[in-house]
C-alpha cells in the first residue's frame, strides 16, 4: 500500500512518518515510534491495554486511524513521567501493588490520570466506572484503587500533574 | 518473632518502575533488523487426515523468506516425558479446531496473510470426538493411535477400605458436578522472537518455563541445548498458560532457521483461546461418608477429565484431582477413579490451582450438604475434620506447617458468619469454603538427581552482588523475593542486590513458574547461596586477620572476630578483601526437596506431594435475585496461611488475584463449544469480570511459619482460587435454598433451580433438598 507523510504529536514532541493509510495508530506508535508501552491484548477493542489519551481523554489507540489524529495531543505512558521522575500516580502503582504483570498498567494509568484530572476525589464507584474498559487479570483491581487512592492522597497536598504541552 | 531488615515489609516490586513507565519489554516489544512476521495456517477440521499440502503458491508470493510443514520438523515433544505426541506442525492429521498445518515467515504481515490463503492442503474429513463420556466408547478413528478408546491415562487409587467405611456411614451423600472449560487469559497474548545466527538459535519467548522450552527447542530443532539460547523477557501475565512449550515457541524457531532470518509470531486473541491449555472440563462424582457427629469416614471420587486433543499435563492435572483431595481435612478412607481422555478440541492443561479447583468445588459443596443433612454448621464440621500435623495423610502426602483452623477462625470472626449465616433475609446469603495448594512439587516432572532450582551470586569489589536466577518473574513478583531474601540473608541493602533472570546461557537452571513452587525452592535456594558467600567471605578474613575461621561471625552486614580482638569489618571491604584474597566471590545454593517429602510409591503417587502445603478459608456474601436469578458478590473475605509472609503487598496481590479470578470462573468465564469451534473465543465474549463485576476482597494473611520454608514462607500464588467456587455455591444456597451443582453458577441456573423447587414444593414433595 502507498504510504503518506503525517504528522502526529506525541508526548509533546512532533513526529513526522510515512505510512499507509489504513495504519492503526497502536501500530505506528509501537512499530514506527518504537513507544511500546501501549500494548495489544486483544482483537476486538475490550481489553483496553492500548489506551492513549487523545487531548486528555482515554482511547482505545487500535481502533484509531493514526492519519485521522494530527491535530491532537496524543499521550502515551511513555509520556506520563516528568524528566525522569515518577507521578504520585506511578508511584501509587509501585508501592501499592497496582503492577503485577503490568500488561494492562500503561492503559489503566492512563485511564486513571484522566479520571483524577476531571475528578480529584474519586470514589471506588466513580473509579470501577472509569476502569470498567480496562481489564487487569492479574489484581482483582483491589490493588489498583489502593494505587490510584495514593495518589489521591498525596496531589491532595500537592498541585495536579499538568498533560505534557498543556504549559 | 525474628528481627528482620528487609523481608516482612510491604515493599514495592523491583521491576515495577519500568512497568509504569512503559519501558519494560515484553517479548513483542522486541524488534531486531530484518525481523520477518510469522503467521500460522491453522486447521478448519477437529479431525482429519492430510492427503496433500502444497506450499508452492505461497513460497512464489513476492516477500515470503519460509514456508515450512510438519514433516520437515517430524520430532515429537511434549511436557511430560510420557507425553510425546505433539509436532511443530501437524504431520499427516490434524486433531482439533486450530491445530498447527504450516508456518509463513514473510516480510510484512500481509505478505504473510496472503500466503496462507495460497496453501493448498487436502484434508479427508474424520468422524470427530467432542464429548468426554462419548470419547471413551470410540471403537475407531481414535485420536492418536496409540491411545486406544481416546482414554489417555486413568488411575485407580484406593487407600484405606472405602467400601466398608461407607457401608457403617451414618451419612452417605453422592452428588455429580460438571466444571466446564476455563482459560487463563492472561492479558499479553503469547510471542516469540527467534534469530538463527552462526550456527545458534536464541528465542526470546513468553514463557513460565524457559529450561523446559530449551530442552524442546533442542529435540525438535535436532540441535544440541548449547547452540540454543532461551530468554524470557517481561512476561504479562501466565496462571499456567505459559507453562508449558506452546507451538509457536517451536514454530517461530522452525521458521527462524529455515528463513536464516529473525522471525516473530505474536498470537491474535483469537489464537491465544485456541492455543488454550486452561483448565479441562471435568466431571466429579463424589460420595462422602460421615458419622452423625460430623466426622469424615470415607470420600470415594470419579473424575473424568476432557483433555483435549494432546496430553500436555493432562496427566498430572487428573491425578492433582484426586491426590489433593488429601491433605486438607482427615480422611481415613479414600477412593479416586481418574480418567484423562483425549477429545477432538484444543488441549487443555495447567491453570492456577491446577488440577485441583474442580474437585474442592465438589468436596466443599457436599461437605455443606452432609453437615446440612446431621444439622451442623458448616465452619463447625469443617473443625471437625482437621488434620493434625505433622502427619501423612492416608495417600501418604507429608503436611507439616498447617495455618488452616487459624484460617477459618479468623474468616469466621471478620466476616461474621455465626451472626449472618443462615440469619439473613431471603435472596441474601453467606457461604464457606476451604482450599489448599502445594509449594512447589516434590518431584520434578523429569526425574533426576538434578536440584529443582539452583542460584548463584557474584559479588563485586564495592560490595554489590548479581543475583543470578533461571527462575520465571511472570508478575507474581517472584524476581522481588529472591532479591529480598539474598538482601535480607546477605545484611545488604535491597538496592545492591542487582537481578539477571532467566537466560539460559547465563543463568543456572530452574525448572520454572508452575505449581506455585518459586518462592519455595527458588527461596531456599537464594538463602543457602547467601550463607555461602559469607562462609567464604569469612575464610577470606580469617587469612587476612590471621584467626581461626570458626571465630568469625556475621551479622547485619558486618563481619565480627568474636575472641576479643574487636576487629570487623563491613560487607562491602569483606567483599573486596575476598575478591583480593580468591580473584573472584562467587557461591552457589542450589534446593531439592527432601526426600521424605515425595510420597508413595504406587503408580500415580509422584503427583500430590510438595514439601509444604498453603492453606485457604473464605466466607463469600451474595444477594441472589429471586426473579432473575442474578446473583451479586458483595463480599469475599479470605486468610491465606502462606508461612512467613515475605512481603505482604505480593502475598495479598496474589491472595486477592486467585480470589478473584476463581470468582470469574464461579459465575461467569467458561469456553463455548460447537463441534470442536470455540464460541466465544475473544475477550468480549469469555468475559472475565471487569471492574464493575469484581466484589471487594478482604484479604488476611495467616502465618504458620513452615518449618523447611525459606525463612518460614509458602505458597501464595493459587491456593486461594479453589475455595472461592464452592463458597460462593454455597452463599447461594444460604440465600435462595438452591444448591447450583454445574458451572459457572448462572443467572439461568439459578432460576430453573428455583421454578423445580416451587413446582416439587406445589406437588407437595416438601422442600427437602
Amino acid at each position: 500500500m502507498t504510504k503518506e507523510s503525517i504528522q502526529l504529536k506525541v508526548n509533546g514532541q512532533r513526529y513526522d512518518v510515512a505510512v499507509p493509510p489504513n495504519k492503526l495508530l497502536l501500530d505506528l506508535l509501537r512499530e514506527d515510534l518504537r513507544l511500546t508501552g501501549s500494548k495489544r491484548g486483544c482483537d476486538d477493542s475490550s481489553c483496553g491495554c492500548c489506551t492513549v489519551l487523545v487531548d486528555g481523554v482515554p482511547q482505545l489507540s487500535c481502533v484509531m486511524l493514526a492519519a485521522s489524529y494530527q491535530d491532537v495531543e496524543i499521550t502515551t505512558i511513555e509520556g506520563v513521567a516528568r524528566n525522569g521522575e515518577l507521578t504520585p500516580l506511578q508511584e501509587g502503582f509501585c508501592v501499592e501493588g497496582g503492577a503485577q504483570c503490568g500488561f494492562c498498567t500503561p492503559g489503566i494509568i492512563l485511564v486513571a490520570k484522566a479520571l483524577l484530572e476531571r475528578n480529584p476525589n474519586p470514589t471506588r464507584e466513580e473509579m470501577a466506572a472509569a476502569l470498567s474498559g480496562n481489564l487487569c487479570r492479574c489484581t482483582g483491581y483491589e490493588q489498583i484503587y489502593l494505587s490510584i487512592e495514593h495518589a489521591i492522597k498525596k496531589l491532595q497536598t500537592a498541585p495536579l500533574e499538568a498533560v505534557p504541552g498543556d504549559d | 518473632m525474628a528481627e528482620f531488615s528487609v523481608i516482612g515489609k510491604r515493599l514495592p516490586m523491583v521491576d515495577a518502575p519500568e512497568k509504569v513507565t512503559g519501558a519494560g519489554l515484553y517479548t513483542d516489544d522486541l524488534a531486531l533488523p530484518g525481523m520477518l512476521v510469522g503467521k500460522i495456517l491453522h486447521s478448519p477440521h477437529p479431525h482429519a487426515r492430510i492427503r496433500r499440502i502444497d506450499t508452492s503458491k505461497a513460497e512464489a508470493l513476492p516477500g515470503v523468506r519460509a514456508v515450512v510443514t510438519g514433516r520437515e520438523f517430524p520430532n515429537k515433544y511434549g511436557i511430560l516425558p510420557i507425553g510425546h505426541d505433539e509436532t511443530a506442525f501437524a504431520v499427516d492429521k490434524v486433531r482439533y479446531i486450530g491445530d498447527n498445518v504450516a508456518g509463513v515467515a514473510a516480510e510484512s504481515e500481509e505478505a504473510a496473510r496472503q500466503a496462507l490463503a495460497l496453501i493448498e492442503v487436502d484434508y479427508e474429513i474424520l468422524p470427530a470426538w467432542f464429548d468426554a463420556e462419548e470419547t471413551m466408547k470410540a471403537e475407531s478413528n481414535w485420536i492418536h493411535d496409540e491411545k486406544p478408546h481416546n482414554i489417555e491415562k486413568e488411575y485407580h487409587h484406593n487407600f484405606g477400605d472405602v467400601e466398608a467405611a461407607l457401608a457403617a456411614a451414618d451419612v452417605v451423600r453422592s452428588e455429580r458436578f460438571v466444571c466446564p472449560e476455563v482459560t487463563h487469559a492472561a492479558m499479553e497474548p503469547h510471542s516469540t522472537l527467534a534469530t538463527y545466527e552462526g550456527g545458534r538459535v536464541t528465542v526470546w519467548s513468553s514463557t513460565q518455563v524457559p529450561y523446559y522450552l530449551h530442552r524442546t527447542l533442542s529435540n525438535v530443532l535436532a540441535m544440541p541445548m548449547e547452540q540454543i539460547r532461551v530468554i524470557k523477557p517481561l512476561i504479562g501475565g501466565g496462571f499456567g498458560g505459559k507453562s508449558e512449550v506452546c507451538p509457536l515457541e517451536v514454530q517461530a524457531a522452525c521458521l527462524a532457521r529455515k528463513a536464516g532470518a529473525p522471525v516473530k509470531i505474536t498470537y491474535t486473541r483469537e489464537e491465544v483461546f485456541y492455543a488454550h491449555r486452561g483448565r479441562p472440563q471435568q466431571i466429579v462424582e463424589l460420595t462422602m461418608g460421615a458419622t452423625r457427629d460430623g466426622r469424615i469416614t470415607a470420600v470415594k471420587a470419579r473424575i473424568v477429565q476432557d483433555g483435549g486433543a494432546f496430553c500436555g499435563y493432562g496427566p498430572v492435572t487428573i491425578l492433582y484431582s484426586g491426590a489433593l483431595l488429601g491433605a486438607m481435612y482427615d480422611i481415613p478412607n479414600l477412593q479416586f477413579d481418574g480418567y484423562r481422555v483425549l477429545t477432538n478440541k484444543p488441549a487443555c492443561g495447567a491453570m492456577r490451582g491446577h488440577g485441583t479447583v474442580n474437585t474442592r468445588f465438589a468436596f466443599e459443596s457436599l461437605l455443606d450438604m452432609v453437615a446440612e443433612e446431621l444439622k451442623i454448621d458448616p465452619v463447625e464440621i469443617r473443625r471437625r475434620n482437621l488434620l493434625k500435623p505433622p502427619c501423612l495423610t492416608v495417600n501418604q502426602l507429608r503436611v507439616t506447617s498447617y495455618g488452616y483452623p487459624e484460617c477459618i477462625e479468623k474468616v469466621a470472626a471478620r466476616a461474621r458468619w455465626t451472626e449472618k449465616k443462615g440469619k439473613l433475609p431471603f435472596g441474601r446469603g453467606m457461604g464457606f469454603a476451604g482450599s489448599h495448594y502445594v509449594s512447589g512439587a516434590a518431584n520434578a516432572i523429569n526425574r533426576s538427581e538434578m536440584p529443582h532450582t539452583t542460584i548463584n551470586l557474584r559479588a563485586e569489589a564495592d560490595g554489590t552482588v548479581t543475583l543470578f536466577t533461571g527462575a520465571s518473574e511472570i508478575g507474581q513478583g517472584s524476581d522481588t523475593i529472591q532479591v529480598q531474601l539474598v538482601a535480607e540473608e546477605l545484611g545488604i541493602d535491597l538496592e545492591r542486590v542487582k537481578l539477571v533472570a532467566a537466560d539460559t546461557d547465563r543463568t543456572p537452571i530452574d525448572l520454572g513458574s508452575y505449581s506455585s513452587r518459586v518462592t519455595f525452592m527458588a527461596g531456599n535456594a537464594c538463602l543457602e547461596a547467601a550463607r555461602n558467600l559469607k562462609k567464604k567471605m569469612c575464610e577470606a578474613l580469617a587469612k587476612r586477620w590471621g584467626v581461626p575461621v570458626e571465630e568469625l561471625e556475621s551479622r547485619r552486614g558486618r563481619f565480627y572476630h568474636r575472641n576479643g580482638t574487636g576487629k570487623s569489618m563491613s560487607f562491602e571491604e569483606a567483599a573486596a578483601v575476598s575478591i583480593e584474597e580468591f580473584g573472584a566471590l562467587e557461591a552457589t545454593g542450589a534446593y531439592s526437596p527432601p526426600k521424605e517429602a515425595q510420597g508413595g510409591k504406587f503408580k500415580g503417587a509422584g503427583v500430590g506431594p510438595s514439601p509444604s502445603y498453603s492453606y485457604s478459608a473464605q466466607a463469600v456474601e451474595v444477594t441472589v435475585d429471586p426473579e432473575t436469578g442474578q446473583v451479586k458478590v458483595d463480599r469475599i473475605t479470605v486468610a491465606h496461611d502462606c508461612g512467613r509472609a515475605l512481603n505482604p503487598i505480593t502475598v495479598e496481590g496474589q491472595v486477592i488475584g486467585s480470589v478473584w479470578m476463581g470468582l470469574g470462573q464461579a459465575v461467569q468465564e467458561e469456553m463455548l463449544y460447537n463441534q470442536g469451534r470455540i464460541m466465544n473465543p475473544s475477550m468480549l465474549e469469555y468475559k472475565v469480570p471487569s471492574t464493575l463485576e469484581s466484589p471487594p476482597v478482604d484479604c488476611l494473611i495467616v502465618e504458620s511459619i513452615d518449618p523447611e520454608g525459606p525463612l518460614g514462607a509458602k505458597e501464595a500464588g493459587e491456593g486461594s482460587l479453589a475455595a472461592t467456587i464452592p463458597a460462593l455455591a454455597n452463599a447461594v444456597y444460604d440465600a435462595v435454598g438452591v444448591r447450583i451443582t454445574s458451572l459457572p453458577i448462572t443467572p439461568e441456573k439459578i432460576l430453573r433451580a428455583l421454578r423445580e423447587k416451587e413446582k416439587k414444593k406445589a406437588a407437595g414433595n416438601g422442600g427437602a433438598p
